[in-house]
């Protein structure tokens, strides 16, 4: 297990290498940063000067060894539009995009597991019928339209909910949460909603696909024999022997959010991490774009070893390599 | 030949699967929009002569103020909704067509490549393949476009370098099984080489399972396409694909404009919802484990 453990972080820092090495290159080869930080008007001596300082004129790999030794020291430079430390814009916006993926994935387990154990229980009911058509459904819809109507609908003609923002927010010393007022939960509700639907489809679909291969095994059979309930059958010895493939999918799925979450925020004007990499796209601020696919990486590589350390203690047939 | 696919348990099972009719018939729908789709309307929404502002924002034709020459309204520069839509539509299709044609090229040469040489060459990548697919395909499409600009073009490079790896990876796992068959032997020792091997048989006994990747693949591209073009770095403003017409729609919708984004939405929707469930139809008939 430790030799594992200790193969998979070598595995990861290489990834997150190469992950730094792509984000440079694609970053060198697109545009001029020289206009972003000094006006576009300014002398030839300036323009010179500026590249001087910015480092634009030594080779390639000179510039990598700076960036590489600036990220690994936490420093990503300054964002162009804001005037501050690029990673301190991050880390100010974490908390709310965390939020809005965290209610989104609990609302969408909460919602799909026992659909989907329902419609593996009992594939052919109208209503099982009717549940995947819906969840088929889910998969299609692009989930910014599906919040523009919500917005439309709920906040502009009815004025049920608010149509943007994140609400009151409790400051907690290191994270300001918006899930301790009702302002906050009244903000959320929406974004929340809008994000979750596809993965509610998804982790549906994955639950009865796996629900239906379970119900066919004699332990199954056996369970039903030895009098065990129908609900004990279904959620002890089904579903958690059906839940293998799901968790795989939770862990692409909190990566999906976590994209997706860009879309949604731009909607909801969100102030979270999605919408201030749209922003910052659009102005070609370049060092909050590094640290946001840094950032994100980085929490990719973690969730992906997760996933594969909870393989093991979910189905203790699996042992790890 | 014929006679016997119509007899065949595929078309039989077809016959009596109600969602794989339905979902055909809105492929079928669609096909002839791609096609035929600027027969259909009299105006071409992106020819400057043809528009007039006088008509901008005109609601649908069935509300106060709509008119018959514009059955689903008009947007900010008098373009007739229906007409954007059929046209948005074929660049929808187009690009989730073409990026999947050329995912699916891509992915399987390489995964043939990895399957058939094994060695140095398969654990590069395989290696490239691991790495991409921690990643989510948006992300990886959205960083790509952000460092391109927008265009038909990149967004095509884009889903192509999202899209290869589901491919490479089906196809090197169903070579690997199919090289150690007795009939690659004989081939072998028969003399062939190895690209006649790779193309005459083991090509034609992996692709089976690639239906089922690939028209999933337009439906997932169509949505991505939009979600791109709906943040601005999609496809220019000169060839609007539904996304983008959906993302116009957005600016006015707080006026209550909800026309020029509820139409384009419905028809993306209805175009992917026909995908999956054809997509879904296959998957059973395809999948020997389910029978």
């Amino acid at each position: 297990m430790l030799g594992y453990t200790i193969k998979r972080l070598l595995q990861m820092i290489f990834v997150l290498w190469i992950v730094s090495v792509i984000v440079f290159l694609m970053m060198s080869f697109t545009g001029d940063p020289v206009f972003m930080v000094i006006p576009i008007d300014s002398t030839e001596a300036e323009i010179a000067q500026a590249r001087e300082i910015l480092g634009l004129n030594n080779s390639l790999i000179e510039q990598y060894a700076v960036f590489l030794k600036g990220i690994l020291q936490g420093d990503f430079g300054r964002s162009y539009v804001y005037r501050q430390p690029a990673l301190d814009l991050i880390l100010e916006r974490l908390p709310a995009t965390f939020e809005i993926v965290l209610v989104a994935i609990v609302l969408a387990a909460v919602v799909a597991i026992p659909l989907g154990v329902y419609a593996g229980a009992n594939p052919n009911r109208a209503s099982s019928r009717a549940i995947m058509s819906a969840s088929l459904l889910g998969i299609s819809l692009p989930s910014f339209w599906v919040g523009m109507m919500l917005i439309f609908l709920l906040a502009v003609q009815w004025q049920m909910f608010p149509s943007s923002g994140r609400g009151d927010t409790v400051d907690l010393g290191w994270f300001r949460t918006s899930l301790l007022t009702a302002d906050g939960w009244h903000h959320i509700l929406l974004p929340a909603l809008t994000l979750s639907l596809g993965t509610m489809a998804i982790i549906l679909r994955m639950t009865r696909a796996g629900m239906m291969e379970v119900m066919r095994q004699d332990y199954i059979k056996f369970a039903r024999a030895k009098g065990v309930s129908r609900r004990g059958m279904l959620y002890g010895h089904g579903l958690r022997n059906a839940m293998i493939p799901v968790v795989t999918i939770f862990g692409l799925q909190l990566g999906d959010l976590i994209a997706f979450a860009t879309i949604t925020e731009t909607i909801f004007a969100w102030p979270g991490l999605g919408k201030l990499l749209i922003d910052s796209i659009y102005r070609a601020d370049r060092p909050v774009i590094v640290v946001y696919l840094m950032l994100v990486a980085v929490l990719f590589v973690v969730i992906n070893f997760l996933v594969d350390i909870i393989y093991t203690w979910i189905d203790p047939r699996i042992t790890v390599k | 030949m014929a006679a016997g696919f119509l007899s065949s348990e595929f078309v039989h099972n077809y016959k009596r699967n109600a969602s794989a009719i339905a979902g055909s018939l809105i492929l079928v729908v669609f096909a002839l929009i791609v096609v035929a789709g600027p027969l259909m309307v009299w105006q071409n929404p992106y020819d400057i002569a043809q528009l007039d502002l006088m008509d901008a924002f005109k609601p649908p034709m069935w509300l106060e103020g709509g008119e018959a020459r514009f059955p689903f309204g008009t947007d900010g520069q008098g373009r007739d909704v229906l007409a954007g839509v059929l046209y948005g539509t074929r660049v929808s299709v187009l690009i989730g067509l073409s990026a999947m044609a050329m995912s699916c090229v891509i992915g399987t040469t390489l995964g043939l490549l990895a399957g058939f040489y094994g060695g140095r060459l398969d654990a590069v990548i395989m290696r490239i393949a691991d790495i991409q697919l921690s990643f989510p395909s948006m992300l990886i499409a959205l960083f790509l476009m952000s460092a391109f600009g927008t265009g038909i073009d990149k967004v095509l490079i884009s889903l192509t370098a999202v899209g290869w790896v589901v491919y490479a990876r089906t196809v090197r796992g169903s070579t690997l099984s199919e090289v150690q068959k007795e009939y690659i032997q004989a081939a072998r020792v028969a003399g062939l080489r190895d690209g006649k091997i790779i193309r005459r048989h083991i090509l034609p006994n992996v692709m089976t399972p690639l239906i089922v990747v690939a028209t999933v693949q337009v439906g997932t591209f169509i949505l991505i396409e939009a979600s791109l073009s709906f943040l601005g770095v999609g496809v220019p403003i000169t060839e609007p694909s539904l996304g983008l017409l959906i993302k116009n729609g957005f600016d006015v919708l707080f006026s209550g404009l909800w026309w020029t984004s509820v139409f384009p939405g419905i028809v993306i929707m209805a175009l992917v919802f026909g995908i999956n469930l054809f997509g879904d139809f296959l998957r059973d008939e395809l999948n020997p484990r389910l029978k």
